[in-house]
């Protein structure tokens, strides 16, 4: 981890949004949430999410494909909903509450009920795209009401898969569906 | 065009710019002001990053306007006007219900944008200030008979859809003016449609065209037609012999046949990589009666 990157103490750990970043400069502290722990780190105006993740965080589960907002396998969690982190720039997130595929069974935690719905559906082939998929799906199951079969094929087509043909990937996100929405709506009673 | 540059040997970035995130209109046009800096302003920079990331565009300042109070409302006002404020993202508004029930037309149209992905960064109003002629709110906002409010150095001014959208990525928004907020007046009752023709879904249209229908008191005939085209030329396409050909008719097939012809005559697109003018053309006229049908069935 880089040394201009320091994880807040507990007395900073939680943390109101930053106010306005005004003063224009090529680089800027930026406090932010990722994955539950809050962050501060000096970034370049220029830095890209995917790269801040990646490159200072380490958090290389968000996979770079294209890097121009086409393939969809660097999405992550933006404030809950998915979106490209190749096309967000770090300096944008500053207040934001970020997820990314390392914050959803972290450690020894089970999987979630996404990724184990890949895992048994075998929705993947070589798996670089596979956290992309997962966070778009993930964002699908907390939503209040069960998305409808449109709903989820407009969702995936923000991804490309090279190796499958996309039908393990829906029957996964399906599953997942499925069992969160078991109950109706407040299925988990959440 | 030429080949981005790539420096690292395989991965875009950015050129060096500065970024300020600024918490007023004022301050916004005051960095947009300083001509030295080249600024540009950002809002969820769907289009702006990767043209950054591709070195297309090198600006020396990004001016972020999401942090503006106040530009973030959506709201329909007393006189039943929709306010869409320049930090609104596209998702937003097409999930509102005001949105939903009194411009379903816009948030058709908004649907068709990307992906969801897309849409939970990018705004309503960086899209029209970006103005690619193959986009979908351009049109839609002509459909809609859209007002543009500006804020520049000498106060702020309206302009209307017709006056805009100047030519491909040109708007009537200059360098130092920002577009705070896009006014829809109400459109209750009439009928309307988005259709359009995409290689895949989320593509830019290749070709499409947004409808609005209403019906006369005597609910048989058209008492006013709009169809706006895009991907048909530098700026959204609206035909009044199509418009013509339409209003005071059954919208029979007749009518809908007479409209298509218009299409054909009036409609004047490029040839490009992903399709001739006379296919675009064609396929423009076929859309046309289908958003017709859609249209017509729809009014109230």
């Amino acid at each position: 981890m880089t040394t201009d990157l320091a994880t807040s103490d507990p007395a900073t750990a939680t943390h109101a949004a930053p106010p306005p970043l005004a003063e224009p400069s090529g680089w800027h502290e930026i406090r932010l949430t990722v994955n539950g722990a809050p962050v501060t780190a000096q970034v370049e105006s220029r830095l890209l999410l995917s790269d801040f993740l990646r490159d200072r965080l380490r958090l290389t589960g968000t996979h770079v494909g294209c890097e121009h907002g086409v393939c969809g396998a660097c999405t992550v969690l933006v404030d809950g909903e998915p979106a490209r982190s190749c096309l967000t720039l770090a300096v944008q997130c500053a207040g934001a509450e970020l997820r990314t595929v390392e914050g959803l069974a972290p450690g020894d935690a089970p999987l979630t009920p996404v990724q184990r719905a890949f895992h048994e559906c075998h929705g993947m082939q070589c798996g670089f795209c596979t956290p992309g998929f997962v966070m778009t799906a993930t964002a699908l199951t907390e939503q209040p009401q069960r998305p409808d079969a449109a709903d989820v094929a407009d969702a995936l087509s923000g991804h490309l898969c090279r190796c499958t043909g996309y039908r393990n990937i829906r029957r996964a996100v399906c599953q997942a569906l499925d069992e969160r929405f078991a109950d109706g709506p407040a299925g988990r009673g959440e | 065009m030429r080949r981005p540059e790539r420096p690292g040997g395989s991965r875009l970035k950015p050129t060096p710019f500065d970024y300020s995130a600024p918490g007023s209109v004022g301050e916004v046009l005051a960095l947009l002001a300083d001509e030295e800096r080249e600024a540009k302003v950002l809002a969820g920079g769907q289009s702006l990053i990767p043209m950054l990331s591709m070195r297309l565009a090198r600006p020396g300042l990004l001016v972020d306007i999401t942090r503006v109070p106040g530009l973030d409302r959506l709201y329909a006002d007393a006189s039943g006007a929709l306010h869409i404020g320049a930090a609104v993202r596209q998702s937003r508004a097409a999930d509102d219900p005001v949105v939903r029930d009194g411009w379903p037309l816009l948030a058709a149209a908004i649907r068709r944008i990307g992906h969801p992905q897309i849409r939970h960064r990018g705004t309503v109003c960086g899209s029209l200030a970006h103005h690619d002629p193959a986009a979908e709110l351009p049109a839609a906002a002509l459909a809609l008979d859209a007002r543009f409010v500006i804020a520049g150095p000498g106060g702020t001014r309206t302009v209307g859809a017709a006056d805009f959208f100047v030519a491909t990525f040109q708007t009537a928004v200059a360098p130092d003016e920002l577009l705070t907020e896009v006014v829809l007046p109400p459109r209750a009752g009439d009928g309307w449609a988005f259709e359009e023709l995409a290689r895949r879904h989320g593509d830019f249209a290749t070709v499409g065209v947004a409808v609005t229908l209403r019906r006369a008191p005597d609910r048989r005939t058209v008492a006013a037609a709009r169809a706006v085209f895009c991907g048909a030329g530098p700026v959204p396409v609206r035909l009044p012999a199509v418009e013509e050909a339409l209003t005071g008719t059954d919208a029979g097939a007749a009518a809908l046949d007479a409209a298509a012809s218009a299409a054909l005559a009036g409609l004047m697109p490029a040839d490009d990589v992903h399709a001739t003018a006379a296919y675009r053309r064609e396929a423009a006229a076929h859309l046309l009666v289908r958003a017709c049908t859609l249209a017509w069935e729809r009014c109230s």
